[in-house]
């Protein structure tokens, strides 16, 4: 569906993407993950052309996007949509939800004019808002149901490929499980290909089929869910997931901060924090070579396991299957 | 008890009638011990530690008693004792920086204050003190500015001033919720090693259950201004007796996966301004019984340690009952 070769973008003096390459195939969740100013949301915005690359290549089912034209380039939109973190600054206030799932619809012609509101109506129902919402305004909305608005928006022209830049990020947890439901309905509904960015890993636990792990613009490992979760290569990433709390703040932290992406470290990127590094890692950059980026992946010691305790057991699981809704 | 809240109440006059952001709220830390407050936006965990700091706007009104090591706390005493035996530290650390001001004159100024120290005696303590929260190269770094450092850097710096006299009570509202995974797990691990030496009573509101559970001794969930379970960290986790806790829990995808679907709490949070009469939780909960809409339940003990404000519990008499 997606392929992205050896793609580089520069803002000035930081290299915020600095040479990625990346597959995602058809219905593919793929999870773009790392911390900030480590350029997953500046390749989400390259993937889809919406800013020019220095260098290499992406092509959206086949065709190579630097060579169309802006007219060609703005009929392909309707394929490819991005849905945004904030539901609050991605919502013109000034267009009521009618209007706003509308627009995509209008610009690419996709119904007849005298159809609009129907599929309108259809697309309010399907993230689970009543129809009847319409033609109220962005500000009589709470944050998740903005974001369900914002879902509506970005999927109402039938796109094949969606890209969410932490689009749950903002939502407070209860709200944020019932989107991240949503969204799953969706993708398997609509057979979206999907890519998630995200810094929560466990959003992208639980959504995503394939993950790639950023670092100061660059990938350092890339494979399926599980392998990353359970088996996972490269120290950043190993490091990434003990940091997450919730595991009994067992392991040690790691050091220091993530260097400024203007003047990253020579060799490989992350050599100043990590804990493995040699001679060879501060002059020489580990190519991603069978989804990992470490001149020595296959001689470090195993990752620590994940200590995540479930402690509530049976009695916690039975009185939580009460609240999972019938799917509308 | 450092801390002990009774009945806090705290209301806003707004355009839309009285909202009423903290109803009846008690808590208490010990030294050397850190509670953890969760709930989601609009809880009321935020209003109930500025109530304690003393630093809601002057419209609001304020009810109950606030006690900080036995003596009631006062306007006046807060004023005194702030930055001093109680402190605050904030999400968002570049807002509560003094942008004019370099890191070592922020920390010295809290020494001069409420130490007395003459200023080159309060410098070179503030120094000592960037280098207990492990800032690099303390000494230059003391004559930075705050656009100088990073964001974890920063929250470092606001940890110095709030713990640079030692306080008795530590307030810190979402300290890590603006930074990356791994400087989060550096600034709480630092939070602990400080608490431990001191012996300071820290509040640690956050959202995040995972934070909670590797960091807090105690723990007291709130909804929509009101406790509605409090009980040591280990045994919230184990056996929570709210149902919104019990929704809370699932609503967090788990690291190790697995599960399909989340457990997802119906609804939004009610309206403040017009709160549902009986319960606040029981339009959202599967369990709510016709006395959860009618009556609101006081958070009534279970076990020593353990309260819930919930008609139903016991819960697992839902499960034996179905």
């Amino acid at each position: 569906m997606l392929a992205v070769t050896d793609i580089a973008k520069r803002f000035g003096t930081v290299r915020a993407v600095d040479g990625v390459t990346l597959n995602v195939a058809q219905g593919q969740v793929l999870a773009i993950v790392g911390e900030s100013g480590c350029g997953k949301s500046t390749l989400g915005r390259l993937a889809l052309r919406l800013i020019e690359p220095d260098r290499g290549t992406i092509h959206f089912q086949g065709e190579d996007l630097g060579k169309l034209s802006p007219r060609a380039l703005r009929a392909r939109r309707r394929d490819m949509q991005l849905i945004f973190q904030d539901p609050f600054g991605s919502l013109d206030p000034r267009m009521t939800v009618e209007q706003a799932v509308a627009e995509p619809l209008i610009l690419h012609n996709i119904v007849p004019r005298a159809q609009v509101r129907d599929r309108v109506a259809d697309m309010l129902t399907r993230v689970g808002l009543r129809p009847e919402l319409a033609t109220r305004w962005p500000h009589e909305f709470s944050g998740g149901q903005r974001q369900r608005i914002a879902i509506a928006r970005a999927l109402a022209s039938g796109p094949k490929l969606v890209i969410g830049d932490e689009p749950v990020s903002a939502l407070d947890v209860s709200v944020q499980a019932q989107v991240v439901n949503l969204l799953q309905d969706l993708i398997r509904d609509l057979g979206l290909t999907f890519i998630l960015i995200s810094h929560d890993l466990g959003v992208v636990r639980h959504i995503a089929d394939r993950v790639a792990v950023m670092y100061l613009g660059r990938i350092v490992e890339e494979g399926s869910t599980a392998a990353i979760f359970t088996a996972p290569r490269h120290p950043y990433t190993r490091a990434l997931l003990a940091a997450v709390p919730g595991q009994g703040g067992a392991a040690a932290p790691l050091e220091g901060d993530v260097p400024s992406p203007s003047n990253p470290p020579p060799g490989c990127h992350f050599h100043t924090r990590c804990r493995f590094a040699q001679l060879r890692c501060r002059v020489e950059s580990p190519a991603l070579e069978a989804g990992v980026a470490c001149h020595f992946a296959d001689s470090l010691p195993p990752p620590a396991a994940m200590a995540e305790a479930e402690p509530g057991g049976a009695r916690l699981a039975q009185l939580q299957s009460f609240f999972k809704e019938a799917r509308p | 008890m450092v801390l002990a809240i009774d009945d806090l109440t705290v209301e806003f006059a707004t355009d839309r009638g009285t909202l009423r952001a903290v109803d009846g709220v008690s808590l208490a830390v010990a030294s050397g011990k850190t509670l953890a407050v969760v709930g989601e936006s609009g809880s009321g965990k935020s209003v109930t530690a500025l109530a304690t700091m003393g630093l809601l706007p002057g419209s609001a009104r304020i009810g109950g008693r606030i006690v900080l090591d036995g003596e009631p706390l006062t306007p006046e005493r807060q004023r005194a004792l702030r930055g001093g035996a109680m402190a605050m530290i904030f999400q968002e650390p570049m807002t509560s920086l003094n942008p004019a001001f370099t890191a070592g004159e922020q920390v010295a100024e809290a020494l001069r204050i409420h130490r007395n120290l003459p200023p080159r005696a309060a410098f070179d303590a503030a120094i000592a003190m960037l280098e207990r929260v492990r800032i690099p190269d303390a000494a230059r770094r003391a004559r930075q500015y705050p656009h100088q450092f990073s964001g974890g850097m920063r929250q470092r710096v606001m940890i110095a001033i709030a713990l640079a006299c030692a306080p008795r009570l530590l307030l810190a509202d979402e300290p890590t919720t603006a930074l990356d995974v791994t400087v989060q797990a550096q600034i709480l691990a630092l939070l602990d090693t400080l608490k431990r030496e001191t012996g300071t009573a820290v509040v640690l509101i956050t959202h995040d259950l995972g934070v909670v559970a590797d960091h807090a001794d105690d723990v007291a969930v709130m909804y929509a201004g009101r406790v509605v379970e409090r009980a040591p960290a280990a045994r919230l986790f184990a056996q929570p007796e709210h149902p919104y806790t019990v929704g809370l829990l699932g609503a967090v995808p788990k690291l190790a996966g697995g599960a399909g679907r989340l457990a997802s709490i119906a609804g939004t949070v009610p309206d403040m301004r017009n709160p549902p009469a009986g319960c606040r939780f029981a339009p959202r909960c599967p369990f709510a019984i016709s006395r959860c809409i009618a009556e609101q339940p006081p958070l009534i003990p279970i076990t020593a340690d353990h309260a819930t404000a919930c008609w139903r519990a016991p819960l697992s008499q839902i499960l034996e009952a179905a």
